[in-house]
């Protein structure tokens, strides 16, 4: 073997057998890259075979619940071709790669979770980092036996040579397979219908060191000399430190460092969320003990006078005047003119909070010329940048390990915390663990952002919708991102190909900006979750309004399967007859359209969210304004469910985030400050809320999967109040519903 | 100095009197697998078994827990090979999903069972109170169901 190939090869075991000391463990370092120079597109980089024939396959994604950990390595062992109870699995950190121009993925494809894109964009990758494997275990053992490769085949964990009758385990090949040079040509995959763990129920692969406590989450993170730090943020946005007096805090025992840090400059992009002052102890508890001693003065803030009251007058206000048209095809006007009946409603989306429930954290040791970064993150590489921008070191001596993720929801796509981190860490030239409580995790996000929808349709006389307008003001999330024009920031609240685009052919969306303090990010399925609430409601609400039957009305709009183009992301098209077949298969399977008793009634729903379709029926009673959801039905179409297991828990998951969302929260800001603080004010649905008549069911389309993560919550809430419209003829048009029942 | 029972084993705690609980089990025994989530006892993360009877471990101050009987989720365990029936039930569902919560509401379901020991779902209604943001409560309310039959003997 030449001796580059060698410091390849050694180069990869390190990545996975690091720490593992098992005696004649061997990696397969398969290089599929043509010349050395292309090292960065290697795919070798998932297999390691032990002597005892266990298989460990390399999680190269962050785990922040959607399953991840166990269906990308499910890919490589169905391609590997080894028994799924062989296989263990062991997190990879962020691999980065200098090139002349930047940075390219040092694993073969990029890190990072959002937008349910870690199953897609890993679907070919892994399975071929499978079969590449598979393919150089053969061919050893073919050179080993002095036959042709097309005479030997494999079977769970061995190589088999029928003319000779002769089997060779994995485990005596990998040596001599991870030596060879990968052949030119590609290896081909398996067909679907060969697949025996793709497909099929697996359990979460760490779910035992989970029920046991063994699984390490940030919070976890244990290193030598470490500090444990917290930050008093300011409370009122966008405020900074004036100045603090720190002589009670330093006299809290295990107090080590009082200092304050800086925070962003107002409008500029977001590094970190706010100006504070850090307290640096011993322990955990020292550090918020020490914390809750300061005083601290604080300027005045430009965001002062931000209240949720005047966002809402003028949210208002701004829709009686016309905004960015951001969407015109035909001629509404027109349309609405000619119309037999119009219908104009409002609906009302708050600002929430992700609250995943493991608070922000993070591990920084930033030394002279490295960086060591231990986090929570669903972007291991924007810890990397926000590690680089903070320190001002090179992001190939930034390292970044991943542990598993105690939630994600989109809060962990933005990496204020590990900035935060290595602040305190560069300032200290101590190795930190930062803690935030859940205090400041409430009252410092990126929020999804609240908006006032204004919905009208103009319908003929055989009830069908021949105009439709959707005019938003909100405040945008893009606000304060880098290089954002004004008139791009609808981009963010309004996707303009989302249904009924290119179904009703007079349509306009409209967009006013509302810029409040409030800070505003990525809320899981970000605007699917406020948009399927408004349009779900608002057919639903037309249905009724013109006497015709509100699941026939929307199967009527949505026709029969046909790709439409769709620009957006979960494009390039999209099939409305997918999501007709979904919403009449959750209204059969709940008995929509049979006689109810009174107060008790069934609402419909369905969305398409970044290239799934989910659909929703409810049945609910409100007696006495009280509301009890009796029945769920959910249903998702997620082409080929790859990991069935994961897309019920996902599909469970995202109706009771949404259901949840609907019920009962809402951040608010009363003089620039937010009013909520912890779960007694942003009160989480609990067990009791849901019913044990929750059914999931998953509709098989084609042979190409789609990400899970997000698709089964949009379509959730607006099943909801569609259900309690019908039981109680009182329509929701303003969340959380809260008491508007009693 | 507060000495305690940690799963089996003795302890002594010499530092603030007043530091919570959690922070003690966390920072200086080093058994993380109990939770921090809130901080105020609202989301149940924290659960241990204070004399075998669920508590948030988040609001009780270590001075209040001299010569008491700790379980966390690393001892509920009867041995390394051996689950309790509530680990067992949860692996059964597969209930986790980011799992961080699952210590907390497998420690509350074991204390639960004990009063509880054939629940209905109003009792679980009634009862589990632990918040999973994940949504793990259609698989959770099934795993309690399984651990109940689990700790009455039925292995089918």
């Amino acid at each position: 073997m030449n001796a580059i190939l060698e410091q390849y090869r050694v180069t990869r075991r390190q990545v996975l057998i690091a720490g593992s000391g098992i005696a004649g463990s061997l990696v397969i370092g398969l290089p599929a890259f043509a010349s050395p120079s292309d090292e960065e597109r290697t795919i070798g980089w998932f297999v390691q075979i032990n002597a005892d024939g266990s298989v460990v396959i390399g999680a190269k994604e962050p785990e922040i619940g959607q399953g991840l950990r166990t269906a990308l390595p499910m890919m490589v062992a169905e391609e590997l071709d080894v028994d799924w109870d062989k296989v263990s699995i062991r997190q990879m950190p962020l691999g980065i790669v200098k090139t002349a121009d930047g940075y390219t993925w040092k694993y073969g494809g990029g890190q990072g979770v959002g937008g349910s894109t870690g199953l897609t964009s890993n679907w070919q990758l892994m399975r071929q980092a499978g079969a590449d494997a598979r393919r150089q275990l053969i061919r050893a053992a073919a050179a080993r036996l002095g036959v042709d490769e097309s005479q030997c085949r494999t079977e769970p964990g061995e190589v088999v040579c029928t003319s000779l009758n002769s089997r060779i385990p994995y485990s005596e090949l990998v040596a001599d397979a991870a030596a060879l040079p990968m052949p030119e040509d590609t290896t081909p995959l398996k067909a679907v219908e060969d697949h025996q763990i793709i497909g099929t129920h697996r359990q979460t692969i760490d779910a035992r060191d989970i029920v046991t406590g063994k699984a390490k989450y940030g919070i976890d993170t244990d290193q030598p000399h470490m500090r444990f730090a917290v930050i008093e943020r300011a409370p009122i946005l966008n405020a900074k430190v004036k100045s603090f007096d720190d002589t009670a805090t330093r006299g809290v025992d295990g107090v080590l460092d009082v200092f304050t840090i800086d925070g962003p400059e107002f409008g500029a992009p977001y590094v970190i969320l706010a100006s504070g002052v850090a307290v640096v102890a011993t322990s955990t508890w020292a550090a918020m003990k020490g914390r809750a001693a300061l005083d601290i003065e604080w300027e005045e803030s430009p965001s002062a006078n931000d209240s949720s009251e005047r966002f809402w007058a003028e949210n208002e206000e701004m829709l009686k005047s016309t905004g960015q048209v951001v969407l015109d095809d035909g001629d509404f006007d027109a349309a609405m003119a000619s119309a037999e009946t119009t219908i104009v409603h409002q609906y009302r989306v708050p600002f929430v909070n992700h609250a995943p429930l493991e608070p922000q954290n993070c591990y920084a040791y930033v030394k002279a010329d490295e960086c060591h970064i231990i986090a929570p993150t669903q972007m291991p590489s924007g810890a990397s940048r926000a590690a680089a921008a903070v320190t001002g070191l090179a992001r190939e001596n930034i390292h970044v390990d991943m542990t598993r993720v105690g939630g994600g929801f989109g809060r962990r796509l933005t990496n204020d915390y590990v900035a935060e981190a290595a602040m305190i860490s560069m300032k200290t030239g101590w190795p930190i663990k930062l803690q935030w409580s859940r205090e400041d995790d409430v009252k410092n996000d990126f929020y999804r952002p609240g908006g006032l929808h204004e919905m009208q349709a103009g319908v003929d006389s055989d009830g069908k919708v021949t105009a439709w307008t959707q005019r938003l003001a909100s405040g945008s999330k893009y606000y304060r991102r880098p290089n954002m024009e004004d008139d791009r920031l609808f981009g963010a609240e309004l996707y303009i190909d989302d249904f009924p685009r290119r179904i009703v052919d007079n349509i306009r969306m409209e967009y006013f900006h509302n810029a409040i303090g409030l800070p505003r990010g990525s809320w899981r399925a970000p605007a699917h979750t406020v948009n399927a609430f408004v349009l779900q409601s608002f057919i639903d609400e037309i249905a009724h309004e013109t006497g015709q039957d509100a699941l026939q009305l929307q199967l009527d709009m949505l026709g029969e399967s046909r790709e439409i183009e769709y620009s957006g992301h979960g494009g390039p098209t999209y099939n409305p007859g997918r999501s007709a077949r979904l919403l009449k298969f959750v209204a059969e399977q709940i008995g929509y359209g049979k006689q109810q008793p009174q107060g008790r009634g069934i609402g419909l729903a369905v969305h398409f969210t970044f290239g799934g379709y989910a659909a929703h029926a409810m049945e609910v009673t409100v007696a006495d304004g009280k509301l009890t959801i009796e029945r769920i039905v959910a249903a998702i179409d997620c082409g080929y469910a790859v990991h069935p297991n994961a897309v019920d828990a996902q599909l469970q998951g995202g109706t009771i985030d949404g259901l949840s969302t609907a019920l009962g929260l809402e951040i608010t800001v009363k003089d620039g400050q937010v009013q909520q603080s912890n779960f007694h004010d942003y009160p989480l649905a609990r067990i009791a809320a849901f019913p044990s008549l929750f059914e999931t069911h998953i509709l098989d389309w084609d042979e190409e999967p789609t990400g899970v993560g997000e698709i089964g919550l949009p379509s959730a809430a607006p099943a909801l109040t569609n259900a309690i419209f019908a039981a109680s003829g009182q329509r929701i048009r303003s969340l959380p519903i809260g008491d508007q029942l009693a | 100095m507060v000495s305690f029972k940690i799963n089996s084993e003795d302890v002594s705690f010499e530092g603030d009197a007043d530091t919570p609980l959690l922070w003690v089990i966390r920072d200086h025994l080093r058994l993380t697998g109990t939770k921090f989530g809130c901080g105020i006892g609202q989301c149940g993360a924290c659960t241990i078994h204070i004399d075998g009877e669920a508590q948030r471990s988040c609001v009780m101050p270590v001075s209040a827990i001299e010569g008491r009987d700790i379980t966390t989720i690393e001892g509920l365990a009867p041995s390394e090979d051996e689950l309790h029936p509530v680990q067992q039930a949860w692996l059964e569902h597969d209930v986790p999903q980011c799992g961080y919560c699952q210590a907390g509401q497998i420690m509350a379901a074991a204390d639960f069972l004990k009063r509880h020991p054939d629940p209905s779902d109003q009792d679980i209604d009634d009862n589990h109170t632990n918040l999973c943001r994940c949504g793990t409560y259609v698989r959770i309310r099934k795993a309690i169901h399984r651990a109940a039959e689990l700790s009455a003997g039925d292995d089918s």
